[in-house]
This record gives C-alpha cells, structure tokens and sequence, in this order.
C-alpha cells in the first residue's frame, strides 16, 4: 500500500501533465474545466502539500535546536540564536495588524493599538527590520565571500601538474586578459582581431559546444528518469 | 493492476496519442491538439518505447553493459573511509524542492547512500532546505535502514531541516563541516551559488567529496574542489547504476540509444545547416 498508492499518483499526475501538453489549453476537459485549469489544478495541489509540509520543517528545526540546547552540547549557544530568530521572525509576522483582523480583538485587549505598525510584513514591521538589518545584510556577506573561494579554487584548478592542467592554465589566462579592458588592450596589440577570435573560438566554440554536450545529456537523463517514475520502473526515490 | 495490462499500458497510450494527434490535426486543425509539438510527441513515443524495450530485455535476463562510472563507485569507497575513521557521512540533495528532478534524483541516490551506512552502522547527516524535501529524505533513510534491518539505529534528526534562505542553509552546513568534520561529503542535486562556497570549505575540512549536478554553470565549481563529479546525466544515471538491478539498467540503456539517436540527428543537421539546405531540417526541432 506505501508503494502502490505513491505509484499510481505520480502516474496519474505525470501522465495527465504529458498528455495535456500535447493539447489546446483552452479546450474544454470536463464541465466548465479547461485543460489549462486541469493542469494549474495539479500544480495548485502541490502548493497545498508543500503548505503542509512546513509543518513538519518548523518541527524538525525544533526538536534538533532544542534538543542541542537542552543538553549544553558543544555549540549550544548559536543553536539557541537559531530557535529565538525562528520565532522573532515567525510570531510578529503572524500577528494581525489591526482589530477585524483574526485574533486582533483579543490581542489589541492586552497590548496597545499603537503597536499595531510593528506587526505583519509590511514596511516598518520587525519582520520587515529584521529582514532589512539582519538577514539580507547577512545573505549578502556569504555571497560577497564567494569571491575568496573562488580565488584559492582557481589556485588549485590551475596548477600546470600535468598537459591538461597546462592547456587549462593557458585557455584561462587568454580568457581572464580578454575579460578585462587592459587585457584587452594588451592583446590588440599583437591584434586587432584578438579578442574576437577568442570570443569566436574559445567561448563561442569550444565552451559553448561542451557546454550543450552537457545539458543535451542532462536533459535526457532528466527525461529518462522522469519517464522511469511515471511509469513506475523507478521506485529509488522512495527508498525502494 | 494485473502485469499484462500493466505492460501495454504505456504503449498503448503512446498510439492513442499518436494516433490522436494525427486525426484531430486533419479535422480541427490545431484547436484540440497543438501541432507544432508533433516533433515532442514523436520522440517522446521513441524514447518510451526503448526505455520500455529494454527494460523488458533486462527483465528476460538480458545482459547490459554499462560503463564503469568512477564517481559513482567512489560512493561505497568513501562511506567505507567514513567508518574507518568512524566519523559521519554528510549528505546535501541539493538546495532545490522536490518539483526539481535533480533533487528525486538526489534523494535516490541518498537512498542507496543510506542503505551502505546502515549497513556499516556510520553516522549520516542530511541537511535540507524544503520541508517537502524533509519529509521525502526522511522517509527514504528510515526505509533503507528498515530493509538492511538496521531500524533500531535509525536516527530520525539524521535527516534534518536547516534553513530556508539559500545562505542560511550554506553557512549552517558549512557550520557543520569545520565542527563535525565528516569523512564524506556528498552533494547531489540542484546547486547554484553556494557550489563552491560547500564544496571549498569541505576541501578545507579535509573530507573526501564526492558531487553530482546537472547545472554546466556549477561543474567547474565541483571539479576544482571536489575528489569526483558526476555530470549531468551521470547524476540521473547513478541511483540505478548504485542499484545494481538489471531493470533500472535496462532505463539507461534507452536513454543511450535515443542518445545515438539525437547524435546522428546532430550531425544530419550540421551538414544539411553547412550546406545551407537544412531550414526544413531544423522546422522539424521547433517547439512552441
């Protein structure tokens, strides 16, 4: 029954988005329905259980956080700092914002009207300060951080270990001086075609070719395995 | 359903929908089917019928050749290097949900993953970023302990939520990595620009790694700081090839024939384009 019912859901579901790709959208498929309802009808049921699922997430993050705290494991603090950012987010944003709101009238009882602007998600809000100062700023680190990583992996990367590695070495150095306008300057002077045979034959040739190579067999692999599920010769994907 | 009917069911949906598509476009033109997909439709009925032609060889006991996949076979290697030294093995099924195929490929592939640290009783640790991925992950660790009969060591904070925000998530793993220094790490699925923010900071730990995606934009990322890469369809490919079971072989040795087959369609195509003669051609390859 545990694989048999997943089984015949995602035929179902697999089969009827295959097949009404196929078809006008805006035909008729039952009743009123249009194919085009049919199909947001199936993606809108994704969302439902997904909506569900969060659930589950917010539990998770939980128990594992607390549990950490609770024992004074090695790190205890910032698991701590974890759980009290998941409710200073969560619960101001949850609040309702005025009295006819669900909840407002009990809640306005207890805490004053005025205070109302600091719930929700609208600007202004501790929801909306906490995203602004905290955690975009903080996204924004990580991402800058890449560059560094980028620079000690292109160390290692480029290393002339071997005639591979060399080539390697060489095609980057061309394409890291093309990428730059004094690069560019330094080789019109052997050229003024330089830099276009470089965009031509390396990055328009050479990248470009490899590069569809592998999404041509992505896309194949994606469509095989697709293909296995719906038809129920793939069961990995639930631990069979 | 009864296996006969379950045979040629598939097939049988396959003619109608052919069959379909070229009586309605001659009576209603394209008001019920959409014609211009006639070319998706045709390869899609190819690509079908191999996949089911040779899954029904490997099922006759047909033998199959498949290509030695290093990065694959690196997987029970590196779980293997984690026992030994008895610390964990980290698992990432990328940071996309579960509508994305490379994350149900992922999370097949965790599967077999858990299957072999059942089995040698290694710790696992799989941070995810969905709940729906959450739910999935949990479920496939807890059936793959149940079938090595190793339900008791099942852990079920192994498979855990980190974060939703895509930095949060990496720089809770990357917490991870430099505290619990796990001997393996593993990443399969949909990465974007944390690749090399995990895959760097897993080298620095000293974990052997072992990555797979299908994103070309990521692969360098991967290459330069991890131990193996699987490529594209090699990431689709690994969970039946870890397998070892003739039927899901018998998938990707369809997969190769229609390979052969769009090769070939290539190279048509750049000689009929060479010659300037190929408009006809590449109309047969638009979609809209």
């Amino acid at each position: 029954m545990r694989t048999t019912v997943p089984i015949i859901v995602a035929f179902i579901a697999g089969a009827f988005l295959t097949i009404t790709f196929f078809f006008n959208p805006e035909q008729t498929l039952f009743f009123d329905a249009t194919i085009k309802d049919g199909r947001e009808g199936v993606l809108q049921w994704m969302t439902i259980v997904s909506g569900f699922a969060l659930v589950l997430g917010v539990v998770s993050i939980v128990r594992v956080n607390a549990r950490a705290v609770s024992r004074k494991s090695e790190g205890w603090f910032y698991k701590l700092m974890t759980l009290l950012s998941v409710f200073a987010m969560a619960i101001p944003s949850m609040m309702p914002t005025t009295t006819d709101s669900f909840g407002g009238g009990l809640i306005y009882s207890i805490l004053p009207e005025s205070w109302s602007y600091l719930f929700g998600t609208a600007r202004g809000s501790i929801y909306d300060w906490l995203f602004e100062y905290l955690d975009s700023p903080m996204m924004e680190t990580m991402f800058a951080m890449l560059a560094f990583y980028i620079a000690s992996a292109a160390y290692r990367a480029f290393r002339a270990r071997n005639a591979e590695a060399t080539l390697l070495l060489l095609t980057a150095v061309i394409v890291m001086l093309w990428r730059v306008p004094m690069g560019e300057a330094f080789l019109r002077l052997f050229s003024d075609n330089l830099p276009e045979y470089i965009n031509t034959f390396i990055m328009g040739g050479f990248n470009v070719s490899v590069q569809r190579g592998i999404i041509i067999g992505a896309a194949l692999g994606a469509a095989s395995m697709s293909l296995r599920i719906i038809l129920g010769i793939e069961r990995t994907y639930m631990g069979k | 359903m009864p296996a006969r009917l379950k045979n040629i069911l598939p097939y049988t949906i396959i003619v109608l929908l052919l069959a379909c598509e070229f009586a309605f476009a001659q009576d209603y033109g394209d008001s019920i089917l959409i014609t211009s997909r006639i070319s998706v439709l045709v390869l899609l009925a190819v690509f079908s019928a191999a996949i089911l032609l040779y899954t029904r060889w490997a099922r006759q006991g047909k033998t199959l050749f498949i290509r030695k996949i290093a990065g694959i076979d690196a997987v029970e290697e590196a779980v293997g290097r984690a026992t030994e030294m008895g610390k964990p093995v980290l698992f990432i099924p990328g940071i996309a949900d579960m509508e994305d195929i490379e994350t149900i490929a992922g999370i097949s592939i965790l599967g077999r993953v858990a299957k072999i640290t059942a089995q040698y009783d290694t710790p696992l640790a799989v941070p995810v970023r969905y709940p729906m991925v959450l739910a999935a992950a949990q479920e496939v660790v807890e059936q793959s302990y149940v079938e090595m009969g190793k339900a008791d060591s099942y852990d079920k904070d192994s498979v855990r939520y980190v974060a939703g925000e895509q930095f949060a998530f990496t720089a809770t793993v990357n917490g991870m990595m430099m505290r619990e220094r796990p001997a393996a790490n593993i990443y399969m699925g949909a990465f974007f620009a944390e690749s090399l923010l995990l895959a760097e900071t897993g080298n620095a730990a000293g974990s052997i790694q072992i990555a797979g995606t299908a994103r070309p934009e990521q692969l360098p990322f991967f290459i330069a700081a991890c131990d193996f890469t699987l490529m594209g369809e090699e990431l689709y490919a690994a969970s039946s090839y870890l397998s070892h079971e003739p039927l899901l072989l018998g998938g990707l040795k369809g997969q190769d024939f229609v390979k052969i087959i769009l090769v070939i369609a290539i190279i048509i195509g750049t000689i009929l384009v060479t010659l300037n003669i190929g408009d006809w051609y590449t109309s047969l390859f638009e979609v809209i």
